[in-house]
């Protein structure tokens, strides 16, 4: 494995949020950290970070990622004031050091949201987003009662729209870009995928109902249609999901 | 054959098997299956829908994850299809089709009644996933697009763009959602499973870690299914998702588990190259891509021109040229070897000369950039991502990773491991594989084992379950396991070393790929296993592990499961010493055609390799399942 940059090291300030678990208070914490490779994703840094806190006796920064390719879900920063950092269309775990700048200082955060309490550092508590899709969001078919799969035809455009809301990664992006840390984008990608195959016709009219009583339930805000989260979300989840919701709740009453 | 492996393969012929047997069954009655707890380990696409359509049957379901959501498991990850064989496009294709062609792909090293169950049962899961809302490519008709895949030369594979593994897991996690609402399934997640608990020779429970406060816990039940998938991360850099890992297998072996065919370990020829030393994942560019993408380096050793300077002349299309009935449609393991061979010779690209191109410029110029953006567009945006190049543009590059374990918890026809009450189910069994996986055939193993066949044949252990009161915690077995765990976690918290669990990992994964990755032979494999003996020794005594043992702590997340890794590793170095012949892709180098192809020794290896443990320091002892082949007769495999 050679390294075969022959792009700078830089030198970095990091302003961490530490926070030693859910009742602990917070603090952000400033790190200096030289020799960070622009071939590096943000989480390798971060990776090389806490080898480099290990090595020093320091506790190193807890945070979440697992597939590090852009699917799972399981990782999400906020990033000197942004999800995701400066990038879009991508995961914190896509996101590549080249975004920043030699002697830069990087804040960065967890989500912040009452729906989403932190855990531990980055690390926060997003089994609301569970809690979401168990209120509604699945089709009710048993195993074993399904009809063959091409008896019913589904228009391609619909088959293809439902797949670009279905590509939601449920990382939470969108509450964290809210203002009102609304859900709407998360829901509605689930309401719209459903809604645009006949197979969930069926129960179309009583899911958006229960998500969506669901959603306030769990503390999540009202959505007051500013768009951040369509303009910060990695997978690119169109905000006309959001106004599909409203026509399936309308038409649900 | 050993006495202790009874692989439970019903009579009759091939295609009645399943039929005959599910008929033959014991069955819980339906009003009884309340009164039983299952235990299911792992929620991807065989967890979870493994634990949704127990949870419809009625039983009570636990259900563990390490990640904070089901939703997360790598199954996710899953990018190229899902094979059936409903013969849309009608090429021929039949279940025994596919049924040879996963036999064949597996290098005659998988158990045939099993092979073609999982073909069997293929076309209801497209069933069942359409049903769940699953949105698979559609033809401008409505009706189900299908696209070809290696190893194959029919198209049966379905596919939601480069993400028909999200699409699916989440379809099943849909499902498991649906029973959680209903109570009928209860979510553990963010538990670690570090030991498996047997009381009187049956699987009653597992011991797991909150990751959150670091609480041991006690989880009792009437059967445990293990579907907590591969360890591919074994090799550190892997097209897996890094927490991935071998524990809970490994709990489950040194509890009486055999572990089989462990070397078989799948290193997949499209992924994006190390590109640098700080990595820590290798991202799969879905084998679906050399349906169009085709592979070459140039001909001349050394070239550096960019790809795009060199001419159709100066182009070596080695796969074409080796392999011209299949092309650059030949399985995994060939075209990885073919890769690897074209790269220590000298005629790797790019910066270290390890990798290859994988090129779409005929593919574009004859179909057009939007036909090829519809079906890979989402691979292309990835690739960009990661390297910046513009495969629109510019060829890609790639080169193998460690991708998937073929080996894996011996289990007979019926899932069962050789612990009573103990199932492995999707990646985390060795059944259907072989020595090489077909592409779209993990998602159609996992999906088919989680919904249509672990419910059915749990059934029959269950049967005589039905009196037996839910299992009490208290039982010493627990206390014992629970104390192993603490006690185990203690000492690595302990050893206060100066090094880091990533940096043994490393270490560790070097030493696997260097000599048991995809050549090996026995002086390295011996050399091997010195150094992993080493390495450990090193590990438990010096590996630095800082925050408590109360609080979530990754660092001691990882130590525990690089721990296992290297009892993992040495295994899997003794298996592959154990074989001596070439099979898929376990290629020893001592056994080799004339040409360079794996050389079978269908005389002396015809046969399951599944190890059982016998003690910590002690040599595993090999029993041998034999392998016998009624309806197809291995031959040597060829592509050409």
């Amino acid at each position: 494995m050679n390294h075969c940059s022959n792009l700078e090291d830089m030198k970095l300030t990091l302003k961490i949020w530490r926070q030693k678990n859910k009742e602990a208070k917070g603090k952000f914490v400033t790190y200096k950290l030289d020799g960070v490779s622009q071939e590096m994703t943000f989480l390798e840094m971060l990776d090389f970070l806490n080898e480099k806190l290990i090595k020093e006796d320091a506790d190193p920064v807890a945070f979440d990622s697992d597939c590090r390719e852009g699917i799972c879900g399981m990782c999400g920063l906020y990033i000197n004031g942004r999800p995701n950092g400066p990038l879009t269309g991508v995961t914190t775990c896509q996101l590549n050091m080249g975004a920043f700048k030699d002697g830069e200082t990087i804040t960065v955060e967890p989500w912040r949201s009452k729906a989403f309490p932190v855990i531990k550092d980055l690390v926060v508590d997003r089994s609301s987003f569970d809690e979401l899709m168990q209120a509604g969001g699945y089709i009710s078919v048993n195993t074993g009662a399904a009809p063959e799969a091409n008896s019913i035809p589904v228009k391609k455009e619909n088959a293809d729209r439902a797949f670009e809301a279905g590509i939601c990664i449920g990382c939470g992006t969108c509450v964290a870009a809210c203002k009102n840390a609304s859900a709407m984008l998360f829901v509605s990608a689930k309401i719209s995928q459903l809604a645009l195959l006949p197979q969930g016709q069926v129960e179309a009219r009583e899911r958006v109902q229960t998500m969506i009583r669901k959603m306030d339930e769990l503390g999540f805000g009202n959505c007051s249609n500013t768009g951040a989260c369509e303009i910060e979300c990695p997978k690119e989840i169109k905000l006309t999901n959001i106004a599909r919701l409203n026509r399936e709740f309308y038409k649900a009453l | 054959m050993s006495t202790l492996l009874d692989s439970k393969i019903p009579e009759g012929p091939l295609a009645e098997k399943w039929t005959r047997h599910q008929a033959s069954l014991k069955l819980v009655n339906a009003a009884n299956r309340k009164k039983l707890d299952i235990i299911v380990v792992g929620a991807g696409a065989a967890g979870a829908s493994a634990a949704a359509s127990l949870a419809e049957l009625g039983y009570n379901v636990k259900v563990y994850v390490f990640q904070d959501s089901s939703r997360r498991a790598h199954s996710i990850a899953s990018q190229g299809g899902i094979n059936a064989t409903k013969n849309y496009k009608n090429d021929a294709d039949s279940d025994f089709r596919l049924f040879y062609d996963m036999i064949k792909g597996g290098d005659f090293r998988a158990r045939e009644a099993n092979v073609y169950r999982a073909a069997e049962v293929s076309n209801k899961i497209i069933d069942q996933y359409v049903a769940q809302g699953v949105p698979f490519a559609r033809e401008y008709s409505g009706y189900l697009a299908n696209r070809s895949f290696g190893g194959v030369q029919v198209s049966r594979t379905f596919y939601a763009q480069g993400q028909t593994g999200q699409q699916c897991t989440l379809a099943a996690y849909q499902a498991l959602s649906r029973q959680i609402s209903a109570g009928k399934a209860k979510m553990f997640a963010r538990r670690d499973m570090l030991d498996l608990v047997v009381v009187d020779g049956r699987a009653r429970g597992i011991i797991t870690r909150n990751l959150i406060t670091g609480e041991i816990e006690r989880h009792s039940a009437h059967a445990v299914v293990l579907a907590t998938g591969g360890f591919g991360t074994i090799y550190y850099l892997s097209t897996l998702a890094v927490n991935s890992n071998g524990s809970a297998a490994m709990a489950a072996y040194r509890k009486g588990a055999f572990m089989a065919n462990p070397s078989m370990a799948q290193i997949h020829p499209t992924s994006i190259p190390v590109l640098n030393d700080y990595q820590s994942k290798l991202t799969l560019m879905s084998e679906s891509l050399r349906n169009d993408g085709r592979v070459w380096v140039p001909k001349t050793k050394g070239d550096k021109r960019p790809a795009n300077q060199i001419k159709e002349e100066e182009r070596d299309y080695y796969l074409e040229r080796k392999y011209p009935a299949f092309g650059n449609l030949v399985p995994r393991d060939v075209a990885s070897r073919a890769a690897k061979e074209r790269c220590d010779e000298g005629y790797g690209v790019g910066d270290t000369g390890l990798s290859v191109y994988l090129d779409f410029r005929d593919a574009i110029e004859s179909q057009g950039k939007e036909a090829i953006k519809a079906k890979y567009g989402t691979l292309f945006d990835l690739y960009k991502k990661i390297t910046g190049i513009n495969p629109y543009e510019e060829p890609m590059r790639i080169y193998p990773a460690s991708h998937y374990t073929m080996g894996g918890l011996w289990v007979d026809y019926n899932l069962m491991t050789t612990i009573p009450g103990l199932y492995a189910i999707g990646e985390a069994n060795f059944s259907d594989h072989g020595a090489n996986r077909l592409g779209a055939s993990s998602l159609m193993q996992c999906s088919g084992d989680g919904y249509f066949i672990l419910p059915v044949t749990i059934g029959d252990y269950l049967s005589d379950q039905i009196k037996t009161s839910r299992i009490p915690t208290d039982l010493p077995e627990f206390e014992e396991a629970e104390k192993a765990v603490q006690e185990k976690l203690n000492k690595l918290m302990a050893v206060k070393g100066t090094q880091t669990p990533t940096s043994f990992h490393k270490q560790l994964g070097n030493i696997l790929w260097t000599y048991s990755g995809m050549k090996r032979n026995e002086e390295g494999l011996k050399k091997a296993l010195e150094e992993i003996n080493q390495l450990k020794e090193e590990f438990w005594n010096d590996v630095k592990i800082l925050a408590g043992i109360n609080e979530l702590n990754h660092e001691l997340e990882k130590a525990n499961r690089i721990a296992d890794f290297f009892d993992l590793a040495q295994l899997i170095v003794i298996d592959a010493l154990n074989r001596k012949e070439s099979c898929g892709a376990h290629f020893r180098e001592e056994y080799q055609t004339d040409e360079g192809e794996p050389k079978r020794d269908d005389t002396n290896y015809s046969y399951v390799a599944a190890w059982q443990y016998t003690g910590k320091e002690a040599q595993p002892k090999l029993h041998k399942e034999e392998l016998t082949f009624e309806y197809v007769t291995p031959v040597q495999r060829s592509y050409k």
